[in-house]
């Protein structure tokens, strides 16, 4: 028994729709990473030690743990303290302070590389130091690391596949349905991973421009 | 603001990192409108002393004022902080190494402070980027990166941004020291310019000929002590002391 892929077609719209989830949650939970690995990196670097120490904790939590169990423990287990996540957000939470977590130890290493200049010069204006950072220091040192960052949302991308098994019915649930109904599994895995291929190929093509138009304000 | 207040004064300013003495016990005064530079070989505390002035270099002990309000007050920290906000609002720094912000083209560089800390409109905030980048004669550059800037206009640049902020007093600190010999005149020039409009400027400086040009007092300092001041024609001509004379023959040369 050969490949067939005549039963694809009749399955694409539940495919197309998986594409759709992946998407949607590779956006949110990338928006999440960076915004929430910027707030990280400047907690980690400027807050008292006493609120450091939690955050201490929460990063090893989320880079000592598999991401897999991160997604059981948010989905399924907050239900137990009353927090009752729609699978979607929860995988959005999960894979967003997961990716955070990486996204912050690189913007801490650019925020200690730009130079102490830059910010005496803005404190020399008046600018406070909550200020400096927001309007000097940290743009600069997010520009400095969206290539590497670039790398994580396309692990964050291919690790999205995990949300599956919480019940999201994204790209990769969409082909294991359409694989319990005509046991054409190959095919239907085949057809999936084409997608994350393109999907991959769209989303460098993001990055690509985002690295020119930093380029060009060097 | 009676006459009798000096419009900086440094009380028996004293700076230790650790065990080593950095400034010694120096007290000095700067009126309105005088321009003062401070000369003295590398090590002797002037640029410290300097960066005292806007508690960017906090002094161990002693005291700055600036019509009369002290700049480096003991406050708790949230105090602190929004006092000595105010403060640096009125004192522009320019820095030997420019520290322009790279992400930003000259109009913004010139205009974030303002927009932030003062809250003008966009429309001021070009009129005010205009008004100062012509000033030191940069308008045709307002809207480039500074990486596309040579040295001279760089710093031009960092002037125009300490200057939109309106300041009443004006630090330089080695503002021509990275620059290469060609570039220095042109900044040269709007420093001389500002010195003509009364700005009361403090320069530390390694160009005794600027020195002797432009300002009204010049302070030789060696290991944390002023250990002469005057009008730069005594400094300069007929220094006092022996360590005075020792700098100045290494380092004039041409100058006199």
């Amino acid at each position: 028994m050969g490949l067939d892929f005549s039963v694809v077609p009749g399955w694409m719209d539940t495919i197309l729709l998986g594409v759709v989830w992946t998407i949607a949650i590779t956006v949110s939970a990338a928006a999440l990473s960076f915004v929430g690995g910027i707030l990280l990196a400047v907690i980690a670097l400027y807050a008292p030690w006493i609120v450091r120490q939690p955050f201490r904790l929460f990063a090893w939590l989320f880079m000592g743990t598999p991401l897999l169990l991160q997604l059981f423990l948010i989905y399924f287990g907050l239900i137990q303290i009353g927090i009752d996540l729609p699978a979607f957000v929860a995988g959005v939470v999960g894979l967003g302070l997961h990716f955070a977590v990486y996204n912050s130890e690189l913007i801490q290493t650019a925020i200690i590389a730009v130079d102490t200049g830059q910010m005496e010069a803005a404190r020399t204006l008046g600018l406070s130091r909550t200020q400096a950072l927001r309007k000097v220091v940290v743009p600069q040192a997010v520009r400095d690391v969206i290539p590497p960052i670039g790398n994580n949302m396309i692990a964050l991308l291919k690790d999205s596949a995990l949300v599956s098994v919480i019940g999201v019915t994204e790209l990769t649930l969409s082909a294991q349905l359409a694989i319990g109904r005509t046991y054409r599994p190959f095919e239907f895995y085949l057809v999936a991973a084409v997608c994350y291929y393109v999907i991959n190929l769209g989303m460098e093509a993001v990055l690509r421009r985002i690295e020119r138009r930093i380029a060009l304000s060097r | 603001m009676s006459d009798a207040q000096p419009f900086v004064e440094i009380r028996h300013a004293r700076k230790n990192y650790g065990y080593i003495e950095v400034l010694k016990d120096i007290s000095l005064t700067v009126e309105r409108g005088q321009i003062v530079a401070i000369i003295g070989p590398s090590g002797s505390g002037k640029s410290t002393l300097l960066r005292a002035i806007n508690d960017l270099d906090p002094l161990t002990e002693g005291e700055v004022l600036l019509e009369g309000v002290q700049v480096n007050k003991t406050l708790p920290h949230r105090q602190y902080e929004k006092h000595i906000n105010e403060m640096r609002e009125h004192i522009g720094m320019v820095f030997q190494h420019f520290n322009l912000f790279p992400h930003l083209t000259v109009r913004e560089n010139v205009t974030m402070a303002p927009k932030l800390l003062k809250g003008i409109s966009k429309a001021e905030a070009d009129a005010l980027a205009e008004e100062q980048l012509a000033h030191v004669g940069l308008l045709d550059r307002i809207d480039y990166y500074p990486s596309r800037l040579s040295g001279g206009q760089k710093q031009r640049c960092a002037i125009a941004r300490a200057l939109a902020m309106k300041p009443k007093l004006m630090l330089f600190d080695e503002a021509t020291s990275a620059l290469d010999p060609e570039l220095v005149e042109e900044v040269n020039l709007v420093m001389k310019k500002l010195a003509e409009e009364h700005m009361t400027m403090i320069i530390v400086t390694h160009e005794m000929d600027f020195a002797a040009s432009v300002c009204d007092r010049v302070l030789f300092m060696d290991q944390g002590y002023v250990v002469e001041e005057g009008p730069p024609e005594v400094v300069f001509r007929n220094p006092k002391e022996a360590r005075t004379r020792e700098f100045l023959r290494k380092h004039l040369g041409d100058a006199t």
